[in-house]
């Protein structure tokens, strides 16, 4: 027998139950309005008084209005199928939804229930099992789909039996599993599992890594990010960060990317509707939208549900992680999910911290960040879950509580600059302020050592101290004017300039620039590198701009041109030409 | 919702403050209308049996005995092609002295589009203004706000804009516009023969400013009848959203929710958001496209009003004067279209990218050196050709009194070029520089 309750309040989309029984906090209940029921979840509760915020517009809504509570909280439905969706916040298939605009109330089921999925046994009779383990698998767009024992399950079980290979749909039995008392358990391919809680059906989180391949010179050269790693991106509106999410999301090597548009612009998603079916993933050759799950929250959808947008994406990230896969989310933009909790800790009249955000932010924030990571599952294999959040500061200012909360837990700090952007030097990352504490790490070190050449750290921090000295020199002469410096002063400033230009700056909208292997990053780096250490002998500082510019503006050629292609070779033997000139001195 | 067979009338307040006022009642709806002594008012929130509502006129002189009758429903607007040619005041009736319109009654401010349910924008929006053709595209379905100080011509840059565009509809949202604003919109509109094709909600500043909060939703819903029932293209303009802002700072004030930044309420990025996602390209044809004016205090878009309103729209267009050449400029730097990508060398010709960062990059070169030159440094000869081609570029591309054609934009543009630079300095890629540098 459920708990029921009666309306008693109505306050925006906070509503105060008055119920008869027992009531969970975050609970799901759904209330009755005309004829369609809303799906509300419980955030606080005083004696018979249950505090929920209400997924939906309440509109009309009256006071004496029916719910009733599920007895569970706010969970999603995992199993095959999950990889193409478009779902909303609360896992609804919007393909499925009828009509051009969103019906109140109309909740759909999230996977398929027809399809037949060809399935092939892992486990057999006798096995011991435990949550996580594998049972079977099944073809998903080319991923082997773990079936598992549901993460729910306590304690060891015994298979009793597993089908034979052949195809099934997802809620036919697949297996029978024995508790330690000697009931039978069936299993179907779904399970269910509440997003706020993490799953953790693993034996150990190192530290990750191992370098997660972004196409990105800015990323993958300078500051690095790794599989299981966590960064964020912050940035006044208009620096980019959506391209650049974008660039990341679309070349990124990873077996799965879940992008969670989380009260953003709806064209956006529109864009990745429309482009990721077309584009090709770089690593496979297969379509996108193939390995991508796209969770959309559209800022004019429903506040509430925008919450549960991003706990839904990492819950769906966790189920593919620990089939072993390496897993990428993203998250645009975590300061609007911030700004949900703002407005429903406000209607609560809670005591409100800076800014007026909740005065749990920070913790929430790191509890989140801490679901992320590189595993080692019960059976040896690894999998990982990289997150990338982006952060909308107001007013660019990035001591403000979300960026502050986030930059404590994240480890890469992709800090985008108005005055880049300013100056169309896209993607407007500044290379002094961000920062990838993963070069520190030693395993990277050891890694990247083997995947790259041995120097590679020396070189891309002898990199990072000439964009130093080229950003200092710069305030130099703008204080003393060009002819106030010495000209070797000038020849240190458009040396580092060759770097922001060559490495740093990526044309996302070109085909060929936009993408950039690491194999190619290498070999920019050595040559932008080479140029910086060759000794220059000029005569005056007009000549030192003239001549840089020319050869920036050859270097850029390179970049645009497909690699080691003829155009490409002859853009880099005019290069070699400029570099054996009079001015370079021997 | 049912139209109830009796109304019943309540005649006791118990708490009245400037916006809102409470009374005992039952079997009353969230979000629904009432009428205070005849004046509009709307259910904002229920506690058991005090009902909290907020007055759009004010309370002043309501008496605590005053007439309250519910009216069973939300806000609505009755739609048909009646609307347009015709103006209304923020309540949906007419003020142009015509008659009521007849036809089906909508609910305002309703559901969001499925996102998948959307097209991709893909038609540009041509206005001639080369600082906004050039640079900063706009494309139907966008949502794209001007950023202006209150004393620069926005009304009429966007008045151009939307005589320009080649919209089947226009519908003018006016919120605390001023008398002569309005009656300047109504003659251009008139003067170019143009006014069977526009619809206007107005809310002038001599109206109390809690109406205004109904504007963009009736303006919108107006839209979404031409839009989606007759699958028009429909431009919507939104002046002046700060003040709509404002209005709702003044009821979450009064409702005493906590303030979050510059004392706006912690709801306006949602608040403003379910406005500016009504743009939208259908998939049946039509589309509303939305332009909104955000008035700024002396150029500063980091107060809570335009910094939300960034993040909200596809870019902003950012006008300033330019002293070199006494105009008002389109700024390259600050100004963005979002969408413009989906365009520019797709449906304009294959340069238009290149040749439109390279021009900033050099205008951002011209900045640098006139900064110089203020300093008292000595110029290079590089210095000196970036300021004389910023002064060109300023007066023949970026003033807003500049109309012309695309093609013609980019072949200007490359004429500055070849004046001033040589090919290596503008950074273009040189299958381009080969076809377009004039020889």
């Amino acid at each position: 027998m459920s708990t029921k309750g009666k309306v008693k309040g109505i306050i925006s989309n906070l509503v105060i139950i008055a119920v008869d029984g027992p009531v969970a906090q975050n609970e799901i209940c759904y209330i009755e309005t005309g004829n369609t029921k809303l799906m509300a979840e419980v955030i606080k509760i005083i004696g018979d008084n249950a505090y929920a915020q209400v997924f939906e517009s309440t509109r009309g809504l009256q006071v004496g209005a029916e719910a009733e509570f599920m007895g569970h909280m706010l969970e999603v439905t995992l199993g095959p199928g999950l990889l193409s969706r478009n779902y909303d916040g609360l896992q609804n298939d919007l393909d499925k939804m009828e009509g051009v605009f969103l019906k109140r109330g109309e909740y759909t089921f999230p996977l398929d229930k027809d399809k037949l999925w060809d399935f092939k046994p892992l486990a057999k009779p006798g096995d011991v099992v435990a949550a996580g383990s594998w049972l079977g698998e099944v073809d998903e767009n080319f991923q082997p789909h773990k079936i598992m024992v549901p993460f729910t399950f306590q304690g060891k079980y015994t298979v009793k039996s597993v089908v034979a290979k052949g195809q099934y749909r997802i809620l036919d039995k697949v297996a029978v599993i024995t508790d330690s008392e000697g009931k039978d358990i069936e299993l179907n391919m779904t399970q269910k599992w509440p997003v706020k809680k993490a799953i953790t059906c693993y034996t150990e989180k190192p530290r990750p890594f191992r370098l997660l391949e972004t196409g990105v010179r800015t990323i993958d050269t300078a500051n690095p990010i790794v599989e299981g790693g966590t960064g964020f991106i912050p940035g006044p509106f208009g620096t980019g960060k959506t391209v650049l999410q974008h660039a990341i999301s679309k070349q990124a090597d990873a077996d799965i990317v879940i992008m969670a548009a989380c009260g953003e612009r709806a064209n956006e998603v529109v864009e990745i509707f429309v482009e990721f079916p077309e584009l090709e993933d770089p690593h496979t050759g297969r379509k996108l939208m193939e390995r991508t799950i796209i969770i959309a929250n559209t800022s004019n959808m429903p506040v509430a549900a925008r919450e549960a947008s991003v706990y839904t994406a990492m819950t769906i990230a966790e189920y593919y992680r620990s089939m072993g896969l390496k897993v990428l989310l993203m998250a645009d933009s975590t300061s609007r999910w911030a700004q949900a909790l703002r407005e429903m800790s406000n209607r609560l009249e809670e005591l409100p911290g800076q800014d007026a955000f909740p005065m749990d932010l920070p913790a929430i924030i790191a509890n989140f960040y801490g679901r992320a990571g590189y595993v080692y599952l019960n059976n040896g294999s690894t999998g990982s879950i990289t997150f990338i959040g982006t952060v909308s500061p107001a007013g660019g200012n990035l001591k403000e509580p979300v960026t502050e909360s986030t930059k404590k837990v994240a480890r890469c700090f992709f800090a985008l600059d108005q005055t880049r952007a300013d100056r169309k030097r896209y993607p407007a990352v500044n290379p002094i302020d961000s920062y990838s504490k993963y070069i520190e790490y030693p395993e990277f070190e050891e890694y990247i050592a083997k995947r790259i050449s041995p120097d590679w750290t020396k070189e891309v921090n002898e990199m990072k101290t000439l964009l130093q000295r080229g950003k200092e020199i710069q305030e130099q002469i703008n204080i003393l004017g060009d002819d106030g410096v010495p000209v070797e002063y000038h020849v240190a400033f458009w040396k580092s300039e060759v770097i922001d230009f060559v490495i740093l700056q990526q044309d996302a909208f070109d085909k060929i620039d936009s993408v950039c292997p690491i194999e190619r990053q290498q070999f920019m780096l050595n040559l932008v590198m080479d140029i910086c250490r060759t000794k220059f002998d000029f005569s005056n500082f007009n000549d030192v701009m003239d001549y840089f510019k020319r050869l920036i503006n050859i270097c850029k050629q390179m970049n645009y041109s497909e690699y080691q292609s003829e155009a490409f070779e002859s853009h880099l033997s005019t290069l070699k030409e400029m570099l054996t000139s009079e001015v370079v001195s021997r | 919702m049912a139209t109830k067979a009796f109304q019943k009338i309540y005649t006791k307040v118990t708490q009245i403050t400037k916006a809102t006022c409470s009374l005992k009642a039952s079997g009353v709806g969230n979000e629904e209308l009432a009428t205070v002594n005849g004046k509009l008012a709307q259910v904002v929130k229920i506690m058991g049996e005090d009902v909290t509502l907020q007055v759009f006129e004010g309370t002043e002189g309501i008496p605590t005995n005053a007439e309250i009758v519910f009216l069973g429903k939300a806000p609505t607007l009755k739609v048909s092609n009646q609307l347009a040619g015709r103006f209304f005041n923020a309540f949906g009736n007419p003020i142009d002295g015509g008659p009521e319109i007849e036809g089906e009654e909508r609910e305002i401010g309703g559901p969001s589009v499925n996102p998948v349910r959307r097209r991709q924008p893909s038609e540009l929006i041509a206005t001639g203004i080369a600082g906004i053709d050039l640079n900063n595209t706009l494309v139907s379905g966008q949502k794209i706000p001007f950023f202006a100080d209150p004393d620069q011509p926005f009304n009429q840059v966007m008045a151009n804009v939307a005589l320009r565009a080649k919209a089947d509809k226009i519908v003018l949202g006016g919120m605390g516009l001023t008398n002569d604003d309005y009656l300047y919109f109504k003659n251009v509109f008139n003067n170019a023969g143009v006014l069977d094709r526009i619809v206007s909600f107005v809310n002038t500043t001599e109206n109390p400013p809690v109406e205004r909060l109904l504007i963009p939703d009736l303006a919108l819903t107006a839209a979404e009848y031409f839009a989606v029932d007759h699958n028009e293209k429909v431009l919507v303009l939104l002046t002046d959203m700060t003040l709509y802002a404002d209005a709702l700072s003044i009821v979450s004030n009064r409702m005493d929710q906590i303030p979050s930044k510059d004392s706006m309420p912690g709801s306006l990025y949602s608040d403003l958001a379910k406005i500016y996602e009504k743009a939208v390209q259908f998939p049946d044809g039509g589309s509303i496209t939305i332009i909104a004016v955000t008035t700024l205090s002396g150029g500063d878009i980091t107060h809570a009003i335009p910094d939300n309103t960034g993040y909200i729209t596809e870019g902003q267009l950012f006008l300033r004067r330019d002293s070199d050449i006494g105009k008002v400029i389109v700024d390259p730097f600050r100004s963005l279209s979002r969408l413009k990508q989906l365009v520019i060398g797709k449906k304009t010709r294959e340069d238009h990218p290149q040749v439109m960062n390279a021009a900033v990059r050099l205008f951002a070169d011209a900045a640098n050196a006139k900064t110089k030159l203020e300093n008292g440094f000595d110029l290079t000869n590089y210095d000196e050709r970036t300021l004389s081609f910023g002064k060109d570029y300023a007066e023949n591309i970026l003033a807003i009194d500049v109309n012309i054609g695309t093609e013609e934009m980019l072949n200007v543009t490359w004429g500055l070029f070849a004046n001033y630079f040589k090919p290596e300095e503008v950074n273009i890629k040189q299958t381009l520089v080969d076809k377009y540098w004039p020889k």
